[in-house]
Order: C-alpha cells, then structure tokens, then sequence
C-alpha cells in the first residue's frame, strides 16, 4: 500500500490563494498526489485543510500558481473540461452535503446517473453499495430522517459508487463512534489497495495511527510544512 | 409505511423515464408555485390579441379583394331625363373600355332605400319634382382600380356623361382601412409585449429556483454534472409548467373568442362577418401554448445557463 507508481494524479506547483484583496489563506503550495497513495492532511482548525480539499475537488480555482490533474492543466481549462475531471474526484465532504430530496437510494445514485449510466445498470451497484455501509434497509429514507452516522456512510457510498481514481474526504470521522471511525479507514484501506488514490483531512491524530504507512501532509496557517510525506506519525527513527 | 416508499419510488421511476435521469435533481413544487397560473393568463391574453389581429387583418383582405377593382360612377345630372340618357350611354362607353370586368346600373328602388334612413320614403328622384339623387354605376375592374385605370374611365365618359364623377371604391375607404391596419399592428404589438412578459416572468421564476437549490446544484457540479444537465432539469421544469398553463389559458381565451365572435357575427354588417377566422387562424391560436413552452423553455435555459457560468 501507499507504493508510488509512476507517474502523478495531482500536481500543485506554487499554488496560492486569497479571497478578495485579503491576505493569502493558502500560500506556495506545491506537491504531487501520486496514484495508488493514501494521504492524510492533518493541521489545526482554521490551517486551510478544508479549503485544500476545495482545490483538489475543483470547487475552487486558486488565485495563482499551477494544478494539474490527470495529466491536464486544470487552472486554464474551459469550463466544459471540469465535469469529465470531477467525475474522477469522488468527495466526502465534512457537512456530507447530501441532496434533502432524494432518497438514500438517489443519493448514492445521483454520480452514476450525472455519468449518464442507465437505470438498469445503476440499481445493482448501488444496492451492493448500501449493504456495504449497512444501509440497505434505509434506501427509501431521506437524509433528515438519517442519524449522522448514516448520513455519513451514504455519503461515503456515494462518493465511491462511481470508482473515483481519487476520493477526497474532509473529517470523515468527525461525526463516527471509534468503532465506526475504525471501520471508515478499513474501507479506505480496501478501496486504497483497490488502487484509489485516497486523501484524508483530518486533525484526529488518533486516526494517524489507523494507517500506518499512509503519508502525511501538514498544514500549517495555509503552507504546507511537510509536503514529501516524510514525516509521519509516529515519527519514522532514522535508521 | 413500505408500501408508501414503493409508490413513491414507482412515481419517481415513471416521472424518470418520462423525463430523463436528471428529472429529481430539483424538486419540481420550488419551480412551480404560481407559473403555471401566471403562464395561464399570458397564453389567454395572447391568444386573445392574436385573434383580434387576424381577424382585423381577414376584414382588411376580404374588403381590400372585393373593392380593389371597385370603380363607383356617380351622374350628378339634376334633370331626370338627362341623367337617365347619360346613364345609358355611360354604360354603353363602359362595355368598350379595356379591363372592365362588369358593370350595374344600381337600380332606382336601391337608390331610395339608401337615401330613405335621411330622406325618407315616397321620393322620386327620377321626377321633376323629386330630390335630384345620383345615378350610381357599379363598376368592376379586372384589376386593382389605379389611377390610371379610373383615368381611363374617365376619358371613355368624358363626351357621352359630362355630369359624371368617378371615384375608385379603395380611395374613400382607405381612412377605415389605415385604422384597422393600425389596430392590427396593435395587436401584434401586444402579442410581443405579451411574450416579452412571459420571457420576464420566467426569468424571475428560473433565477428564483436556481437561488433555492443553490446546493443542489453546487453538489451536482461537484459530482460532475454539466450546465446542460442542470439546466435541461429547469427547462424541464419549465416546459411542464408552461404546457399545463398554456392549455388552460388556450381554453379560457376560445371560450372569449367564441363568445365575442357570436356577438360580432350578430351584427350582420358585411365588413365585421368577413372578419370571422379561417381554420388557419384556429391552427394558428392552438399553437399560442406550444410557442409559450418553447419560450418558457428557452428563457429557462438561457437564464439558467448564464447563472451556471458565473459558477465554477
């Protein structure tokens, strides 16, 4: 696991961002996201994790400096050129964002039927996918009807069910018991081994130890103090 | 409780299928609300216009055909006799004029009846005594009767009816023909206003629906959804809203239109009965709602996909 293959999935060469005339909330970010990794972004409150993710996901477009993604040039692309990218990107966001209209079901579905799949096709995967996360029998609940932890799963099924190349999630463990926490990394872990790119935000350093040989990215009031992954937690002893 | 999510999942599985994957995207009722009704009363008011301007415009053709080659000769001889000689020579010189179609002597009793509402009844203009009235030839040209032709006319009864006067009927109703066209540019005019309200009312309601499902659709961009995808769901929204409404505001406008072409028919005045509506005039009308859809439609679109640019 965590092996770097050739090549890279992201690639953020001085990548700075403001808001307004305001002072920079990200500044000289430059690392790449390598294929088949699993990264965790850890840092305080307020460090620019959240905001990071946004970038990665292309919510957002960085005041300066370069990110490519999957080869391409994501800051001078047409606006016509993001959804085949962001459908690459499965996101679990930190607030879940689940659509309050539809059903579980619907939500796990809405990437596959963005994609264009037929119904036919996106019926059994999803149904698999809800009885991975233990959901099957809540498929017709709405997410106000959902506890946050299963708000939480749907979430997870929904931003795997269209096998991302990179799947971004933003504390997924904030709202989870340990044991489901633990359960949540195990199924990174899978989809990871699967060859998914994984990136974790997360200032549970408890969840650090989770994954061993995951690498770690810190962030530290908008620059990143460690962008190699070389130190980890625990700290790797020189040999 | 099961059976109610199954019903719920079979409506949504039609509603998908009638109107593709992206019909539940957004939920139809923060589209709704009043546009179906407000869609309603620009489709029966359109129609309405509409109907006025056609019929307007089938008053002017039907009477602009019958007297375009209208040419009206009036012998203002005072003496009796006189103008009945003239009168017969004058249609004598007409028969050899080139382009005359056919001609009538309007006949006395005809005469009277016209004057007699001023007049009144018991008066023989053809007598010494009576109240010299002008003898009136009908004549009809093959052509439109232009300055030329009357000219024509004119020359040919210049020496057999000196008393006589010649008028083309088009000239002396030109002043009601430039009204009604004026009406009709009229109710054109209101037609684009109408339109132009509905493109207006639309665009409110399409911004009004892309404020509220905000999220949604920064959820769907984000899971890779295209502007397309999203505004086909709006247009989507639109077009069902503008189909119901405009099918209702169609039925309320013939209901007006029926009702007002009875009363006008009832008249019996030549001018206003040849202004009745032709089947094409009803093809036209039927189409009023299918225009507001495709307008709907489009300004969903359009608004839609200018607010999704300003979005990442």
């Amino acid at each position: 696991m965590s092996s770097r293959a050739e090549g890279e999935i992201i690639h953020f060469d001085n990548v700075g961002l403001r808001y307004e005339h305001d002072r920079e909330v990200l500044s000289d970010l430059s690392f790449t996201l390598f294929p088949g990794s699993f990264y965790f972004l850890t840092g305080a409150s307020g460090a620019g994790k959240t905001t990071l993710l946004r970038l990665i996901y292309l919510a957002q477009r960085p005041s300066r400096g370069v990110i490519r993604m999957f080869g391409k040039d994501a800051i001078t692309m047409p606006r016509s050129g993001l959804p085949a990218l962001r459908r690459r990107i499965g996101v679990v966001f930190q607030d879940f964002r689940l659509v309050p209209h539809l059903s579980a079901f619907d939500n796990v579905a809405l990437p596959l039927r963005v994609a264009g799949f037929s119904e036919r096709d996106i019926a059994g995967p999803v149904h698999d996918i809800l009885e991975w996360v233990g959901l099957a029998d809540r498929k017709e609940s709405r997410p106000a009807t959902l506890s946050g932890g299963e708000q939480q799963r749907i979430a997870i099924a929904r931003a795997v069910i269209g096998r991302p190349d990179v799947l971004v999630a933003d504390e997924p463990t904030g709202n989870v018991d340990p044991d489901m926490a633990l359960k949540l990394m195990r199924l990174f872990e899978l989809l990871n081994r699967q060859g998914t790119t994984i990136v974790v935000a997360t200032h549970d350093v408890h969840l650090l130890r989770k994954v061993p040989d995951a690498l770690i990215m810190r962030l530290d009031r908008g620059r990143m103090s460690d962008p190699t992954g070389a130190l980890r937690y625990p700290p790797r002893r020189p040999s | 409780m099961k059976a109610r999510a199954n019903r719920r999942r079979g409506i949504a599985r039609g509603r998908r299928l009638f109107a593709g994957a992206e019909a539940e995207l957004v939920p139809q009722a923060r589209l709704s609300g009043p546009m179906p009704w407000v869609i309603a009363i620009m489709v029966a008011l359109t129609a309405i216009a509409l109907a006025a301007g056609l019929a307007l415009g089938n008053t002017v053709t039907a009477a602009s055909a019958e007297i375009a080659g209208g040419v009206t000769v009036q012998l203002v001889e005072p003496r009796p006799d006189v103008r009945q000689r003239e009168a017969a020579r004058a249609l004598d010189a007409l028969r050899v004029v080139p382009g005359v179609a056919s001609m009538r002597l309007v006949p006395q009793q005809e005469l009277d009846a016209l004057v007699s509402p001023w007049l009144g009844t018991g008066i023989d203009s053809t007598q010494g005594i009576g109240v010299p009235v002008p003898a009136l030839i009908d004549v009809r040209l093959t052509h439109a009767a232009t300055r030329e032709r009357i000219a024509q006319v004119r020359r040919a009864l210049r020496g057999v009816a000196p008393s006589a006067r010649v008028d083309a009927q088009a000239e002396w109703l030109k002043p009601v023909f430039d009204a009604i066209v004026s009406l009709q540019w009229l109710a054109i005019a209101l037609v684009a206003l109408l339109a132009a309200a509905l493109a207006a009312a639309v665009l409110l309601a399409a911004r009004s629906a892309l404020g509220a499902n905000r999220d949604t659709i920064e959820i769907v961009h984000l899971l890779g959804g295209t502007d397309s995808q999203i505004a086909r769901v709006f247009q989507r929204s639109m077009a069902v809203d503008a189909a119901g409404g405009g099918l209702v505001g169609l039925a309320l406008a013939m209901v007006v239109i029926l009702s007002l072409g009875r009363r006008f028919a009832g008249l019996g005045a030549g001018m206003v009965s040849s202004g009745a509506l032709v089947w094409s005039d009803w093809l036209l009308l039927a189409l009023v709602p299918l225009l507001a859809a495709g307008l709907a439609m489009l300004t969903a679109r359009l608004t839609v996909m200018h607010a999704l640019r300003k979005m990442l």
